[in-house]
């Protein structure tokens, strides 16, 4: 239960960083706030030669409002994140899903960005970057890319960074209208079993976004009062292309979905 | 073949005063805490996050001492649970209400829930009853059934006491 050892690299500028990942190749990590990372050193699943910590690069901790995006930094916290006032307002989605990250311990340090990077199916902000259809900004010593959420993401903690690139920010799309999101998960807080929100797009049309039930987000566009919008959620439960782990089979995962799904879009409508 | 890397100079603030220690990049906090510093309130339970017994307060905020390293926190602000009495031991509100309530068994989660309650009634200090349950989610505890952890907080934000004393720059 503790990491191989490993080269500390404190950059002091994102160049210094990307020319470190550029150096170590796939034998680096970006360390941010290390909640997620850190379980996996100390259980060695990862043995990374060298951790490029960059919490300190000060380009990294913005919180902005950039035309019609929310543009979050590498370096900020969750919780900073869910305590920027104008957060409801400008992503509704956001502000409710986030409480669902992690703990109030962990949501502390744990960042917006490495939650991304991570890629865990179940986890909340790249379910909520995935529905949005929000974008990822990778730098690496060739330049910038900027990657749409569902480009990015590309199965289970498996995304489409290439060995010398780092996530600088992710870019939340604002303006979007009423959301509803709940999850199941063993305790509050604990990586989700099943996550599902929804975003009233139109009087006329939502989004239902599934996290924990495949290999990445599920992102579907229904109209909103069309009458057999449930029987197209059960479909669709059906049609998943889910995993059974130690917490859920298969079969509950389905179930969960054609549960949540049913309740969090009567949540919107209400 | 075990490589180790060279260790660095950590100079860092805990409970008020300044220390300093030489760790490897790969020794988590918690070790260096309780190994290297000798502060032994702060306990290791699952390191890798999910018990919350490891629990400290860095730059101000409640966070798992598990799942940082000791490297990283050259400069850092750090309070324990040693922090919370005073120097003649006498208990603050929070520990108080703890005892009152009967809020520990074993003690072993204690000193990180008081911590993550520390930087909690800090920042909030009116929470309402589900407020507090929701931070107590990130704490594993096998003898209360927590109900006890819950009215010993709340009898703390009931009674308006300041939650600490004041240990000075945070």
């Amino acid at each position: 239960m503790k990491p191989r050892s490993f080269e500390y690299l404190r950059p002091a500028s994102v160049d210094e960083a990307v020319e470190a990942l550029a150096r170590y190749g796939d034998d680096a990590r970006i360390l941010a706030g290390g909640q997620s990372l850190i379980p996996m050193l100390n259980f060695r699943l990862l043995e990374p030669l060298a951790l490029v910590d960059i919490r300190h690069i000060a380009d990294l901790s913005h919180i902005r409002l950039d035309g019609d995006m929310l543009e979050v930094g590498a370096a900020v916290t969750q919780n900073r994140l869910l305590s920027w006032p104008d957060l409801a307002r400008h992503v509704p989605l956001l502000a409710i899903a986030m409480p669902w990250v992690g703990h109030f311990q962990t949501r502390n340090r744990g960042t917006v960005c490495g939650s991304i990077a991570h890629a865990d199916p179940s986890s909340e902000i790249p379910l909520s970057l995935a529905m949005l259809g929000g974008e990822v900004v990778l730098q690496s010593p060739r330049g910038r890319r900027v990657l749409k959420a569902d480009e990015f993401q590309t199965g289970m903690l498996s995304t489409a960074r290439e060995a010398d690139e780092m996530i600088v920010a992710v870019r939340f799309p604002t303006g979007s209208g009423k959301a509803a999101f709940r999850e199941v998960a063993r305790r509050h807080g604990d990586y989700a079993i099943v996550a599902v929100g929804a975003v009233s797009l139109s009087p006329s049309e939502i989004l239902v976004g599934i996290g924990g039930a495949a290999d990445r987000p599920v992102v579907r566009r229904y109209a909103s009062n069309g009458g057999d919008l449930m029987s197209e959620i059960e479909a669709l439960a059906w049609e998943l292309e889910t995993y059974e782990d130690l917490h859920a089979s298969q079969r509950m995962r389905r179930d969960l979905v054609r549960r949540l799904a049913p309740a969090v879009i009567s949540e919107l409508r209400s | 073949m075990i490589e180790q890397k060279p260790k660095q100079r950590v100079t860092l603030t805990l409970n008020g005063r300044k220390v300093t220690g030489d760790a490897e990049p790969r020794l988590l906090l918690t070790d260096f805490i309780r190994h290297t510093l000798g502060a032994t309130g702060t306990h290791v339970g699952c390191e890798h996050g999910v018990c919350g017994c490891c629990t400290v307060i860095i730059d101000g905020v409640a966070a798992r001492s598990c799942l940082a390293f000791a490297v990283q926190m050259d400069g850092a602000t750090i309070e324990t649970v040693e922090s919370l009495a005073d120097e003649d031991g006498r208990m603050n509100a929070l520990q108080e209400a703890f005892r009152r309530h009967h809020a520990l068994q074993c003690g072993f989660c204690t000193s990180g829930i008081l911590m993550s309650f520390t930087d909690f009634l800090r920042r909030n200090p009116e929470p309402s009853r589900d407020e507090v349950v929701d931070v107590l989610c990130g704490h594993l505890c096998r003898c209360t059934g927590y109900a006890n952890i819950v009215d010993a907080v709340m009898d703390v934000v009931e009674a308006h006491a300041p939650p600490q004393r004041d240990i000075g720059a945070v």
